[in-house]
């Protein structure tokens, strides 16, 4: 199975050149993708918008913290003329990289992602001004939806990196999240506290954790089968419960609850970012703690050091001394508790009920964003937040009034995910390395 | 599946590896190609068929094969939808509240709630006893006797089995499908998706083009086989070309399929005059795959075509030149491109192959079944032949009773909806138990008390399990002398 997973199989191994490692095969990969995004840019965007119409975007809003309108409250762009600008500043920026990759002198690092991390900024501008011409845009709104969207995707993508830096596949992430929904509801309704749920959350999780620690590092079943296999229990355990004892008593059993909303005084009344960062649930504050406090744990720390020597080369690892499979249980419970909290995220978190197959292959999207994050924390973070972007985006433009923006089926914004993961894993956006030894089982010779 | 653990075989237990009886006969032609290069890795493989040379006592044998632990996969698996049943029935809960008080009422209810619920699953899927009794006298109440007695009476009693047998109908192509990506070392997990691929094709065949009835109904099922076949060969490149793993990308493209699909729903030319509603046109009647039991019961000829799935299954696996290839590449990647087999290749053709045939289940199931598409036509058929696949050890026979079982569970669970209250979703969580259970033979055979099999030298701690293998030895002393 190993070498089915792995990107390094032998037939890509095979392909890769030897040789000239300043620059790789894949050198015109990122060129060639961004430049094709500008000319989509050029192309569509800047000629899409009705001509003479006007996005507004929403920036300050009344009672903001403003000092002297530093922030504006409106600003109304030229569809068009907007979206050509920033089309050809994107163009610029991938015409630079391409040349700069094609003459073998790449840039430093940091510059690299900065130019792209532009490019980015430029692209979704422009795509915004095309999308919404002629409507107004509440970036406050927006970036409020994203981050309620991005939590439990967040969370999903962590239980994802903690289980798969240690090697072991982690494809139950749906089927946690659905337990921890199901648990923070149930338990929560019955005692009547959305903290209970809180706690619970996690706990219900465990139970998909332990199952799928169990069978695959204890019984060392294919682990992609274990975590198909406990998607369908998941989803079927939780619907079964749903079904008869939610339905028969929703009072006791299924109510909706809501985590209180803390607001850290005066940084919430910040513009734009105030409400999105400072006036959330707990469960957003704990997100940023954990993807802090794993980012150090992993790669600051000797336990970090340990769980990734398992993920990469369990025998070196046991030869040192370090128990692997304890170690592999360790993290898959420490994931499935963290999936948990997203799950709590669908229910408590955002003050609904219970409602069947609520996960609704959020998980899924949470491993793609664990993938395009390259298995790292900030990583995993970001890509979710760009995710949960994609798809605010298409809630947004669903209550756009009739004859305002570019008319984009929301199908294609839910689709974005899974095809820009597609492209990763293929290896436009840089090659994803997997730790060398996920889904291995490690049997003590 | 089995493939893939033969390859690794050190770390496999034992009954994982082996096939039912009748795979038996393919696991050397499995093994063959790993064995001739890598012979370490192979040497465990063979499982727990081939005895052991210190020849094992007959109850271990017996106790090692895979007949015992199918058997009790399923003996678990059941008894905990039985619990689960009991948790969602309102008597017994009442009856379980006063249980000190009169604890014979705990017990009969939860008898009762349990045989209820499993006949009503069995009436739903065989033989509808009950039916078939109403209907015998009903007739014989108007007059009638002997076969006219008889034969609407069985006909009513047998609805449920070709019911079955429609719904086992798109299982079965599809698991064909995902085992040969299986058998060849590809984690398909893109069921879903190429059944909507092959369905959405197939129904458009179906609604917007007008052909001759024979001709029509060809092309429509070769469209869903090609649709299925690209969708499947996208995660073949992918993988063959840029080494992306085909699980991540085939779960990908699912997602982008059902939402792909739900996009078309919502335009002119998949919704006919009706745009509002997400639902396609009918199947015109010349694509419709014909009715085999008249016009009262949905079987169709799909289940023709399901059989011949299962016949192409064993002859490319076990007799053509291409399937050789595919099983050789899923034994040992390495060892194959030694051999001279373009790996590369051979993932794109197994994953054209795969889709193909899952699209070709999606035809059936819009061609014969549904007759037009809607955002959910897909179901949970994708996942479902997944687990199909791993149950029946992606082999044919197995493949076939695995399909028509899991077909049974289904329609019995919508009918136990029905008639008892249960929801349906009791039979996925037997059904991912059963899979589950029959993946780690030592958890079931540790849960019946059969650990010493897996661990026969393991040191005993506690007093009564020394005293039981003091026993044992005895006995076995005994026996031989």
């Amino acid at each position: 199975m190993s070498t089915a997973l792995a990107p390094d199989s032998p037939a890509a191994s095979t392909r890769e050149a030897p040789g000239r490692p300043e620059r790789p095969r894949s050198w015109w990969y990122l060129p060639a993708g961004l430049a094709a995004l500008a000319v989509i840019a050029l192309g569509v965007f800047a000629r899409g918008a009705a001509a003479g119409a006007t996005t507004t975007f929403r920036l300050a809003r009344e009672g903001d913290l403003n000092p002297g309108g530093i922030v504006p409250g409106d600003v109304a762009l030229p569809a068009g003329g907007t979206a050509l600008v920033l089309g050809l500043l994107c163009l610029a920026i991938a015409v630079v990289l391409g040349v700069l990759a094609a003459i073998s002198r790449p840039l430093a690092p940091r510059w690299r992602i900065t130019l792209v991390v532009v490019f980015g900024l430029a692209w979704v501008t422009a795509f915004l001004t095309w999308a919404f011409n002629g409507a107004r845009v509440d970036l406050g709104t927006l970036l409020q939806t994203m981050m309620v969207l991005a939590v439990p995707l967040a969370f999903g993508a962590l239980s994802g990196v903690l289980s798969e830096r240690a090697g072991v596949i982690n494809i139950a992430i749906e089927g946690q999240l659905l337990f921890g929904a199901f648990g923070a509801v149930l338990i929560g309704s019955m005692a009547g506290s959305a903290w209970v749920g809180l706690l619970a959350a996690p706990l219900m999780a465990l139970v998909i954790g332990a199952l799928l620690a169990l069978f695959a590092i204890g019984y060392q079943v294919q682990q992609i089968i274990v975590g198909v296999v406990l998607n369908v229990f998941a989803i079927g355990l939780t619907s079964f419960f749903f079904g008869s004892v939610m339905k028969q008593n929703p009072g006791l059993f299924n109510r909706p609850l809501r985590l209180p909303t803390l607001r850290i005084p005066v940084l919430a009344d910040l513009p734009v970012i105030g409400t999105v960062l400072f006036e959330q649930t707990i469960l957003v504050y704990l997100m940023f703690l954990i993807v802090v406090g794993l980012t150090i744990a992993l790669f600051r720390t000797r336990w970090g050091l340990r769980v990734r020597a398992v993920g990469e080369h369990p025998r070196a690892a046991d030869t040192v001394g370090i128990d692997v499979n304890r170690t592999r249980w360790t993290n898959v419970l420490l994931g499935a508790a963290v999936a948990g909290l997203g799950g709590a995220t669908l229910t408590i978190g955002t003050g609904v009920a219970f409602g069947e197959e609520m996960s609704s292959g959020k998980g899924y999207i949470a491993l793609a964003a664990m993938i395009l994050g390259r298995y790292h924390p900030v990583g995993a973070l970001l890509a979710a937040l760009v995710f949960a972007f994609a798809d605010a985006l298409q809630l947004n433009i669903g209550t756009l009034p009739a004859g305002a923006g570019a008319g984009i089926p929301s199908q294609f914004l839910l689709m974005l995910p899974y095809i820009v993961t597609l492209f990763a894993v293929a290896g436009v956006v840089g090659r994803v390395r997997v730790p060398a030894a996920d889904g291995v089982p490690y049997v003590k010779q | 599946m089995s493939a893939r653990h033969e390859g690794e075989g050190q770390h496999v237990a034992p009954g994982t590896v082996t096939e039912t009886g009748t795979d038996a006969a393919d696991t050397p032609a499995d093994t063959a190609p790993a064995a001739e290069t890598a012979p370490t890795a192979s040497s465990t493989a063979g499982g727990g068929s081939a005895p052991e040379a210190s020849g094992p006592s007959v109850l271990q044998r017996i106790a090692r094969g895979n007949l015992l632990v199918i058997v009790l996969a399923f003996v678990f698996a059941f008894l905990v939808g039985s619990i689960l049943i009991l948790v969602s029935d309102q008597a017994f809960r009442e009856a379980a509240g006063y249980f000190f008080a009169r604890p014979a009422d705990t017990f009969t209810a939860a008898w009762q709630a349990i045989t209820e619920a499993y006949a009503a699953m069995f009436r739903g899927a065989v033989y509808d006893y009950s039916g078939a009794a109403r209907v015998a006298e009903d007739i014989r109440e108007r007059g009638g006797s002997g076969l006219y007695v008889l034969g609407p009476a069985f006909l009513r009693g047998i609805e449920p089995l070709l019911e079955t047998l429609t719904v086992a109908t798109p299982l079965i192509i599809a698991s064909v499908g995902i085992a040969i990506s299986f058998r060849s070392g590809l984690f398909n997990i893109g069921g879903t998706g190429q059944l909507l691929a092959g369905a959405t094709a197939a129904g458009y065949v179906g609604f917007a083009v007008s052909l001759p009835p024979v001709i029509h109904l060809i092309a429509a099922l070769l469209a869903a086989i090609v649709a299925g076949g690209i969708w499947g060969g996208i995660a073949g490149l992918l993988k063959a070309r840029f080494g992306a793993s085909e699980v991540i990308s085939t779960i990908m493209l699912n997602w982008i399929a059902v939402y792909g699909l739900a996009f078309a729903l919502t335009t002119a030319a998949f919704t006919g005059a009706n745009q509002a509603q997400p639902t396609s046109p009918a199947v015109a009647g010349t694509a419709r795959l014909p009715l085999l039991a008249g016009d009262d019961f949905r079987l169709h000829a799909g289940l023709v075509l399901a059989l011949a799935a299962i016949v192409f299954l064993w002859w490319l696996m076990n007799r053509s030149t291409v399937g050789f290839r595919f099983r050789a590449v899923g034994s040992n990647p390495r060892a194959a491109e030694v051999a001279g087999i373009d790996v590369g290749r051979s993932a794109v053709g197994v994953m054209v192959v795969a889709g193909a045939l899952v699209g070709l289940a999606g035809a059936t199931h819009v061609l014969g079944t549904e007759h037009r598409l809607t955002g959910d036509v897909a179901g949970s058929i994708g996942f479902d032949a997944i687990t199909v696949a791993l149950l029946g050890r992606s082999g044919p026979v197995g493949i076939l009773l695995a399909g028509l079982l899991f077909a049974g569970l289904s329609t019995g669970g919508r009918y136990m909806e029905t008639s008892e209250g249960v929801p349906i979703d009791l039979v996925q969580v037997i059904q991912a138990l059963v899979v589950l259970f029959i993946a780690a033979p030592p958890l079931v055979r540790y849960l019946v008390g059969l650990r010493r099999i897996d661990r026969p030298r393991r040191p005993r701690p506690s007093r009564r399990a020394a005293a039981y293998a003091a026993e044992k030895a005895e006995t076995s002393k005994g026996a031989a002398a």
